[in-house]
């Protein structure tokens, strides 16, 4: 070795230095926390709400290992009560609603239209902090004293109960606007930022699914507003006109609570759907069965929900003529429903169908929102209701549309658009496992469920006759093999962050324009404003060199 | 790379006390951004009537139940203090409807009074509300002092509802008109505060010169706001003063 040698590195061969994304564009605290950028504001969301599914998951395993006994394990009834409200509160307000909207509606949707932007960035910031309030005034709540209600709220005993319902309430009232004004943003990204040729039947059919659900988020969201207001106000000056002992209707609570929630569940549902719908084209390589029709179903569903809350409520005295037209609304909202799995379906049979990570979990989501749907349409039949209400069996259908179908939706989504979102590739091999635990889990966790309800256990009970151990113990087991699953995707993914398998430029082949635009997107989406000139989903346009190309 | 068509589109100043408008951007054209901003203002205002439409779904409830009550109750309304308020509010729109439309035609100083009366108008409608509160409380009809001390379980009535002359009694809950009157007036009360808010901040940026005919859209939301706050004065009016 010489002294003059020149200070360069010959066996390195020269990289080309890593192009410009939204991630490494600029840094610092202040460039995420006051970006305007979509696309890192949804990563900010879905920060927060994986937290929340966390926490949420947590108190879930604490239910279910309380349970294990019949007379119950960890907690006393009291404790329970907080216990099982936190779980759902938790999962309810902070994961499922804000989630795929969020995160993964506020990364890709834009792209998908082919905008640079939402249209009202500023707005969407806000948004953001809005939900981050409502989850610190949530957590302040459990400080408080907790909250005991039941995520329902129920009056006259959210009226009654000495817990934090106030300060839950303001969360509540925060996140409905948090969501209401993504809604809104949403909305009118829709309208008038579509890049030049996406008409609107060339819209994929998450932002169709993206679209329906903000429509339902800014027209269902205000009731609950104005309900946790006055469950406030009842609490702060006794307004009255939920409290009995002053002539109020305990019941007329109920009738705002579920004109809004059940709304709510498509707020909830539609999305998953949306991700559901491009997962199954993309990963079988076919155009979608039945475009038009799950585009209509969607606005279809939107605007049925509003007229079938009423099944949440056979059981507290309403006239016979609204059970049965709120009966007959249910079986017919099950119909645009229904269309959408046929079209899923239709879409698999004799596709090319990939097996990778995202399809699994999209294929556990077609057999468990099966189930899920279907037991709705039982527990809308008016007999059959008077012996499930509030029993496990509708605990059992619940979870099988909002945990089963919708955040395996959201699993589904994130693993498709992680190599988009990071440029990086998590291991398949565990992915496919982590989703077989999940999947086994789940079923073990919420099958009895179906049994015992059936049978007569009756929800939010702290404990329960011998009898039904067998069924409460499997369901524990279940549970404990979900969490395992989850934990195990947790770490895998955030471990692709770190050990950073570079992912292919167009990774699954997607033709819609969230897959046009590079990988990871630059600040602004696309090098070049787009212009679609061919159909959504024509898989004879696909750009083979980039599907192979590794990402920059 | 190339950002050729991410440059920024400027909308130019119309005369030398005004200043030109940067188009967002994300926005490709003026028009794009201002039908943007005037479709997401009116879902937002949506938003408002349903939130609003919470609580008209529990006067019309009520008011079934107990139509005694609704009647007794507003008796007690003053019914000229609350017309005196709708003209001002009514008056007040219109104002604001000629600030807008001083703003699109780029005159700043008539804007800047048109908003200021608008201002105004605010002031009065919550100064004769507060009359109006004053006289509910000297009556007990809305014991503001003893609004937060709950349920007196001896009396079975709130306390904040003391009744000192008596009018309702008999009267199946007569604090349940007062209550949905406060709950009601009050947010209402304040939605025209918020709107005040709203315009002075739109006044700033008048006076600033940000507005003229190239761009105007906040004063145009703001004024729309106004508005919608009328608009629901115009129900509660007759609803709670006249109705009954
Ligand atoms: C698609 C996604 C769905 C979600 C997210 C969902 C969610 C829920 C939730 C959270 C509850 C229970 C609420 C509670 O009492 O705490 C519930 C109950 C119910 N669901 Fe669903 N559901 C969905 C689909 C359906 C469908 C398709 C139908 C029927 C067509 C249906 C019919 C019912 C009925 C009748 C009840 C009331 C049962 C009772 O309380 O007695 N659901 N659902
Ligand atoms: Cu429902």
């Amino acid at each position: 070795m010489t002294t003059n040698t020149p200070a360069v590195d010959v066996q390195t061969p020269p990289t080309a230095p890593p192009r410009e994304n939204y991630l490494n564009c600029s840094k610092g605290f202040k460039s995420w926390a006051l970006t305007l950028d979509h696309k890192r504001i949804g990563l900010m969301y879905l920060i927060g709400v994986s937290i929340a599914f966390l926490s949420g998951g947590m108190f879930a395993l604490l239910v279910r290992l309380h349970l294990w006994e019949p007379e119950g394990m960890l907690f006393t009834n009291i404790e329970y009560n907080q216990i099982f409200t936190l779980h759902g509160a938790f999962m309810v307000f902070l994961f499922v609603i804000p989630a795929i909207p969020g995160s993964l509606g506020n990364i890709v949707m834009p792209l998908m239209v082919g905008a640079k932007d939402v249209a009202l960035p500023k707005l969407n910031l806000l948004s953001f902090y809005l939900w981050l309030i409502g989850a610190v005034l949530a957590v302040l709540a459990i400080v408080l004293g907790g909250f005991d209600t039941g995520w329902t709220f129920y009056a006259p005993y959210s009226l009654y109960t000495d817990r934090a319902v106030v300060t839950i309430g303001m969360a509540i009232f925060i996140l409905g606007f948090s969501s209401i004004f993504t809604g809104l943003n949403f909305i009118v990204t829709v309208h008038k930022l579509r890049a030049p040729g996406i008409t609107w039947f060339r819209m994929p059919l998450f932002v169709w699914a993206i679209y329906a659900t903000a429509i339902l988020q800014v027209l269902a969201t205000p009731v609950l507003g104005i309900t946790v207001l006055l469950v406030a106000f009842e609490r702060l000056y006794n307004i009255g006109i939920f409290d009995p002992r002053l002539g109020g209707d305990p019941v007329l609570f109920e009738h705002f609570f579920w004109f809004y929630s059940h709304p709510a569940v498509y707020i909830m549902v539609l999305p998953a759907f949306g991700i559901i719908s491009e997962l199954v084209s993309v990963h079988s390589r076919k155009p979608l069965f039945g475009y038009k029709l799950i585009a209509f179903s969607s606005i279809a569903i939107a605007i049925i929900s509003f007229l079938v809350w009423g099944h949440h409520m056979f059981t507290s005295g309403q006239s016979t003529y609204a059970l049965f037209a709120f009966s007959f609304l249910t079986f017919f909202v099950a119909i645009p429903t229904a269309i959408k799995e046929f079209s899923w379906v239709a879409t698999v049979w004799k596709g090319s169908v990939a097996l990778n990570s995202p399809m699994l979990y999209t294929l556990a989501f077609l057999i468990i929102f099966a189930i899920g749907g279907l037991t709705g349409v039982i527990l809308g039949a008016l007999n059959v209701d008077l012996h499930l209400h509030d029993t496990y069996f509708v605990v059992a259908h619940f979870h099988y549309v909002m945990m089963g179908s919708i955040a395996l939706a959201f699993f589904a989504g994130l693993h498709h658009w992680w190599p988009k979102m990071f440029g990086v590739m998590y291991n398949e091999f565990q992915a496919k496992i982590a989703c077989a635990l999940i999947f086994v889990g789940f079923n073990a966790t919420f099958l009895p469920q179906f049994v015992m309800g059936s049978r007569g256990m009756p929800r939010r009970y702290a404990t329960y006759v011998p009898e039904y151990a067998p069924y409460h113990q499997a369901s524990t087991i279940g549970a404990m093999i979900l969490g395992t699953g989850v934990a195990m995707m947790v770490i895998y993914l955030i471990a692709s962050l770190l050990i950073r398998k570079k992912a292919k430029e167009n990774q699954w082949g997607g033709v819609t324009l969230d897959w046009i635009a590079p990988t990871p997107p630059p600040h602004l989406n696309f090098d070049h404003e787009p212009k679609v000139v061919h159909e959504v989903y024509d898989y004879s346009t696909l750009d083979y060199d980039s599907m192979q190309r590794d990402c920059n | 790379m190339s950002h050729d068509d991410h440059h920024a589109v400027v909308i130019p100043a119309p005369g030398p006390e005004f200043v030109p408008h940067t188009v967002a951007h994300h926005f490709s054209t003026p028009v794009q951004e201002f039908q943007a901003g005037k479709l997401g203002f009116w879902l937002f205002l949506a938003t408002e009537i349903l939130l609003f439409g919470g609580l008209f779904a529990a006067y019309f409830y009520f008011h079934e139940l107990f139509p005694e009550t609704f009647r007794v109750g507003g008796e007690q309304l003053d019914w000229r203090l609350g017309a005196l308020n709708t003209s001002v509010l009514l008056l007040s729109s219109w104002t604001m409807a000629m600030g807008v439309r001083s703003a699109q035609t780029s005159q700043k100083s008539k804007t800047m009074i048109y908003l200021f009366l608008t201002v105004l108008g605010a002031a009065g409608f919550m100064v004769i509300k507060f009359i109006e509160y004053k006289a509910k409380n000297e009556h007990g009809l809305i014991c503001f002092g003893h609004l937060f001390d709950g349920y007196d379980m001896a009396s079975g009535q709130v306390s904040w509802f003391k009744d000192y002359d008596g009018v309702m009694a008999g009267v199946p809950h007569g604090h349940m008109f007062f209550s949905i009157y406060l709950t009601m007036t009050a947010i209402h009360g304040l939605h025209v505060i918020i709107g005040a808010i709203a315009i002075i901040y739109v006044m700033r940026g008048t006076a600033m010169g940000r507005y003229h005919a190239g761009y105007y859209l906040p004063v145009d939301l703001v004024g729309l706001y106004w508005h919608l706050v009328d608009l629901i004065w115009i129900f509660l009016f007759p609803l709670l003063y006249l109705v009954p």
